[in-house]
């Protein structure tokens, strides 16, 4: 069965226009989940609807 | 007295051109001979800026008020991310190569040389400052003082490297993530990132535009605040730098540590530390009487949050390039880049919601604390091209994880002076975590600590 990552990234690589070479595959891919196992760590953590995002912007 | 200039401070070398003792032209070719001796074997300079050098360097001795500057003649190096005029900016990249040469300084350059500092050369970096290692495929790697089969640790790497190297007594680099502070400990220097904001980013090529800085490496806490002072001051050219008074720190140096309340960050930070680096915390925190040990609260999902917005910011910037010149990146990065640009953006939304929420709690520390130490590294210098280590039982790769105990600190924006201990055989560095806004009181902590004995930057055999 093919790894549902490996079909995000060839699917996200064609809407998103970005190259995907056959031997870069592996590494994006690692990357990926190195990335998506954090920012999956960061959004398990409950914040109220309130909590607003901090960067900074000033008129 | 070429063997002293290689060793001596920026205080030092102004007070005897200021005084008149030394001419700026004499310590300025010394340092260019010197670069020209050592840098084929530590490879920090990517570019020498020798003729601009002398006529800045004869400028200054012309100078009939030269007592009253601060850097008089004071040998400097930027990394190549700074814009320096005659230069393309290369940010440590072969896609940069091709920019037109920038027409003017940056901002800190300027206010460098105003000061009286010579500039000298740019400086080699991880490419487009996503690295913790300095190594460069593109210009090889800046190699560590201390052994030189080993990194400098990065994305400054240069700068650690030409400062610990005896080239040039200071530099300037950037810090996302730690590349200020992990270059410090692993050759052994003092770094600085000031709080988010506080120094001009103007005319610099930039990585994260939430997370970069910019700030001095040195081998004395004096010259750290020697240098931040000149480089201080509100630029609207920055759009996050703030508009605030100067606050001078050197003035405060002399106060010393007594009174201040300074706490050991424990949990997360020891976790995973190798043994020299919790000898290093270990001796720092004696030198300075500090026994509490506080938790820095969800430290781990901090960096995890750092390390989604970098990703996916610097995406963003590289976007266009990666899409029209993905095969002139380094591979490594172009990697860490393209898996980024495909990440959701509820993702990062949700690690910059996490970010305000941990802001608030770790400022609460601070109205216990004037000060939190942590390691800078979990271990010393690797050797340049090892791929891997293990951390707390787990082999990770070097490249992204030499920054654990930086990314959550720079992540909120947080002063911290990195102090190296001169562990043999190789130094490690502390972090001295200071309030926003607080500079002056990590570079108290860490002008104590070289009184003492406790940290100083360690003389390599070249």
């Amino acid at each position: 069965m093919a790894d549902p990552l490996d079909d995000y990234i060839k699917a996200a690589a064609a809407a998103l226009d970005l190259p995907l070479e056959a031997e870069w595959h592996s590494a994006i891919a690692a990357n990926f989940a190195v990335t998506l196992k954090l920012a999956n760590l960061v959004a398990e953590f409950p914040l109220p609807d309130e909590a607003e995002p901090a960067p900074i912007f000033k008129a | 007295m070429s063997e002293d200039l290689a060793w001596a401070t920026a205080s030092d070398i102004a007070r005897a051109v200021a005084s008149g003792a030394a001419s700026a032209l004499d310590v300025v070719d010394d340092a260019l001979a010197r670069i020209e001796e050592r840098n084929p074997t530590l490879n920090g300079f990517t570019a020498i800026t020798s003729d601009r050098a002398r006529a800045q360097a004869r400028a200054i001795d012309a100078k009939p008020d030269k007592a009253s500057l601060p850097l008089a003649g004071v040998p400097f190096a930027v990394k190549n991310l700074f814009d320096v005029a005659g230069l393309a900016t290369v940010a440590g990249s072969k896609i940069n190569r091709a920019r037109a040469k920038a027409t003017r300084d940056s901002p800190l350059i300027e206010k460098l040389e105003a000061a009286g500092a010579v500039l000298v050369g740019a400086l080699n970096m991880g490419e487009y400052a996503y690295d913790f290692t300095g190594e460069n495929v593109h210009d090889g790697p800046s190699r560590n003082p201390h052994d030189t089969s080993r990194m400098t640790g990065g994305s400054s790497g240069g700068s650690g490297g030409a400062v610990a190297g005896g080239m040039v007594p200071l530099a300037l680099g950037s810090d996302t993530n730690g590349s200020i502070r992990v270059p410090s400990s692993f050759c052994g220097t003092f770094g600085l990132k000031p709080t988010y904001g506080r120094l001009s980013r103007a005319r610099s090529f930039p990585f994260v535009a939430s997370l970069d800085h910019l700030g001095p490496f040195a081998r004395a806490a004096r010259d750290l605040a020697l240098s931040y002072d000149a480089m201080q001051g509100f630029d609207a050219e920055d759009g996050a730098c703030v508009d605030r008074p100067l606050e001078p720190a050197t003035p405060e140096l002399a106060r010393g540590i007594a009174g201040l309340r300074i706490a050991i960050a424990g949990g997360y930070f020891q976790k995973g530390a190798f043994p020299e680096a919790l000898e290093a915390l270990a001796r720092v925190a004696q030198a300075v009487g500090a026994k509490d040990v506080v938790e820095i609260p969800e430290a781990a999902r901090a960096r995890a949050a750092a390390y989604v917005i970098t990703a996916t910011e610097g995406a963003a910037l590289h976007l266009d390039r990666l899409r029209k010149q993905a095969r002139d990146f380094d591979p490594a990065v172009r990697d860490r880049l393209l898996a980024a640009a495909m990440v959701p953006a509820t993702l990062v939304d949700k690690a910059q919601n996490f970010r305000r929420w941990y802001r608030d709690e770790v400022l609460k520390l601070f109205a216990r604390y004037d000060a939190i130490l942590a390691p800078a590294t979990p271990c010393t210098a690797p050797k340049i091209g090892q791929q891997t280590f293990v951390i707390d039982g787990v082999e990770l790769p070097v490249r992204p994880n030499v920054g654990i105990y930086t990314q959550p600190i720079s992540f909120i924006g947080l002063p911290v002076v990195a102090v190296p201990v001169p562990l043999a055989p190789l130094p490690i560095a502390v972090q001295i975590i200071a309030a926003p806004w607080r500079e002056d009181v990590a570079l108290r902590i860490a002008q104590a600590l070289e009184q003492t004995g406790a940290v100083a930057a360690p003389r390599p055999d070249l």
